[in-house]
């Protein structure tokens, strides 16, 4: 009886509200690749088709082809990557002086890092549109490259000198007796136990880059320039939807996204949830 | 706070590791190390905002230049005077800050109970719930408004089922449900913030506590009043205050699902300041309308922080 109790209660208060918000989570996405699946009379027909009946994959191939997801996944790999590398490089540089030295001014930079987490990112657009108007850099790369950089460092700064006071500074200077110098033992000791935290800086950085939106919209005039958000939202913005395509241009976005996050999820509990706690 | 606990671990940490020897030596290296994060963030952080504040107060608009020069607080007094987009914006940015970040904390803090709670496939289940958290907004918007179509909206074909609606609905396009819809959408995206953030503070509590509570007979709703939201208490208050923030700023699924219509039902006041960035030209008046929501959302926060007496028991 206590058992058969146990269950309903676990049901009610676990199975049931977690399947239900799970639904809701999962639907949108379930309907998205369904709906990329299916031939493009098939999308609107009623009844409604909950599994393609005929699946196709035309609507990847006009996508990828005629619409310029190839571009824009190109140009957001582009801005993605080199991204990554600049903030990892800088990052780390810093998060190292911060970690490992005492310097005069350590507590303004800190204080000037915190700062910047209250910039409101939609009070930028205006004055970085004329900045990289006046670089001659609208539609390029770079502008997107150097402001997504600045927007990362002071976040993973912070993270990446974490990481670096968890390696024990004595492991570096025991490298150093045996004979290392300190580049040596910089790349031979604190570099691999540093590995897992630079990796997961690097994939919140691309997650960043790769999702971001209203900054691209501005500094990006060209279709051939654009970022797969911009695409998107080009796409959407168009008088006649192909929807086909639309929701196949969704899916080409969301799969690097999805597997980056699957992969770094656990790091990101911890590293948030770690760096929110009061 | 993040950088607030990093600060000070890194300012321990360092402090116990002064250096030896080699300190006269080695005194410039760490000014090389921060120079560049240093520069790039002067350069495309700060200078930026600098110059909002500068634009604030000139005439700026670059489809008339021959109009170009200082302008005073014209800008600011347009605002408060003559704009009759601003109020009507600001007060659908309360309404949609407001009804977004709580029903974000309240979903995202069931969704944190839930998982917080032991059962099989745990892992996965958590990766999964988490997934919105990686999607764009703009992502989001193509997604949510294949749900929300008229012609081939899933949303229609089961309310219809239900017997809830006789005939498929234009959801973004009528001004009865075009707000509503995009909070949906938003909320999507936004639970796992909270459940994540929520989740971490939530599995550091001592389980000594919950014991202690059922010792002294609390039920579950008692013991989640006195003991769980006590010890959440500093995580609830910066992370609601960080996506206040957030969300304010937030224009992504508003800009792509309704482009603040119809009829400017959507339009919040950054939707606003954005649709005049991205359309317009004039970037003097755009700036003066970024200046007076930064003064909103400082004050807000100043306020907020005081009266809940963050980090005060």
């Amino acid at each position: 009886m206590l058992t058969a109790n146990k269950k309903v209660d676990k049901l009610l208060t676990l199975y049931l509200p977690l399947t239900m918000l799970l639904s809701f989570t999962i639907f949108p996405i379930y309907w998205t690749i369904n709906t990329a699946f299916k031939p493009e009379g098939d999308i609107i027909k009623r009844p409604l088709q909950y599994l393609p009946v005929n699946p196709t994959t035309e609507n990847f191939v006009t996508a990828w082809t005629n619409v310029g997801f190839a571009t824009f996944f190109k140009n957001s790999l582009i801005v993605g990557v080199s991204t990554v590398l600049v903030v990892l490089i800088c990052s780390t540089l810093s998060g190292y002086a911060l970690s490992r030295y005492q310097f005069k001014g350590k507590r303004s930079f800190m204080i000037m890092l915190l700062c910047t987490q209250f910039i409101p990112r939609a009070m930028m657009i205006i004055p970085l549109f004329v900045i990289f108007k006046n670089l001659g850099l609208i539609s390029n790369p770079l502008s997107l490259i150097i402001t997504y950089t600045a927007i990362e460092i002071p976040f993973t700064t912070i993270l990446m000198s974490g990481f670096i006071s968890n390696v024990p500074k004595e492991l570096e200077e025991a490298a150093m007796i045996d004979g290392c110098s300190k580049l040596q033992s910089l790349r031979h000791v604190v570099f691999p136990l540093l590995l897992p935290g630079i990796v997961a800086t690097g994939v919140f950085t691309f997650i960043y880059t790769w999702n971001e939106f209203l900054i691209a919209l501005m500094l990006t005039n060209q279709q051939s320039k654009f970022t797969l958000p911009v695409g998107l939202s080009t796409m959407l913005g168009e008088f006649s939807i192909n929807y086909g395509a639309l929701a196949a241009g969704s899916v080409i976005a969301l799969i690097p996204a999805v597997i980056l996050f699957a992969y770094a999820q656990k790091h990101l509990v911890n590293g948030m949830g770690g760096a929110v706690k009061g | 706070m993040s950088l607030s606990q990093g600060v000070t671990e890194t300012v321990i940490n360092s402090e116990k590791t002064v250096k030896r020897k080699n300190i006269k030596k080695d005194r410039w290296v760490p000014y090389l190390f921060i120079l560049p994060s240093f520069l790039i963030i002067l350069g495309f952080l700060f200078y930026p905002i600098a110059t909002v504040f500068y634009y604030s107060v000139q005439h700026y608009d670059v489809s008339a230049p021959y109009y170009n020069g200082f302008a005073g607080l014209e800008n600011f007094k347009e605002i408060f005077t003559n704009d009759k987009m601003f109020i009507p914006s600001l007060i659908n940015s309360l309404k949609w800050v407001v009804t977004e970040v709580g029903l974000q904390l309240v979903f995202g803090m069931i969704l944190a109970l839930l998982l917080n709670q032991t059962f099989k496939f745990r892992g996965l289940v958590r990766a999964v719930a988490f997934i919105p958290w990686a999607i764009s907004g703009v992502l989001a918007s193509t997604m949510w408004s294949l749900m929300f179509n008229e012609h081939m909206g899933v949303l229609n074909d089961l309310l219809m089922k239900l017997g809830i609606i006789d005939e498929p609905q234009a959801f973004l396009a009528s001004t009865s449900t075009a707000f509503t819809s995009v909070i949906i959408a938003e909320l999507w995206r936004g639970i796992p913030f909270f459940a994540i953030t929520l989740l971490a503070s939530l599995s550091s509590i001592p389980n000594e506590l919950y014991e202690a509570a059922k010792v002294d007979g609390a039920s579950r709703w008692k013991s989640f009043i006195y003991v769980t939201l006590p010890q959440l208490k500093n995580t609830i208050v910066l992370t609601t205050l960080l996506r206040v923030v957030w969300e304010f700023n937030n224009v992504d699924l508003l800009f792509n699902l309704t482009g603040g219509g119809p009829a400017h039902s959507t339009t919040t006041l950054t939707m606003y300041i954005a649709d005049l960035a991205v359309h317009g030209s004039n970037f003097g008046y755009g700036s003066a309308l970024t200046v007076v929501s930064f003064g909103i959302l400082l004050v807000f926060a100043i306020l907020y922080l005081k009266l809940s007496r963050y980090e005060k028991e």
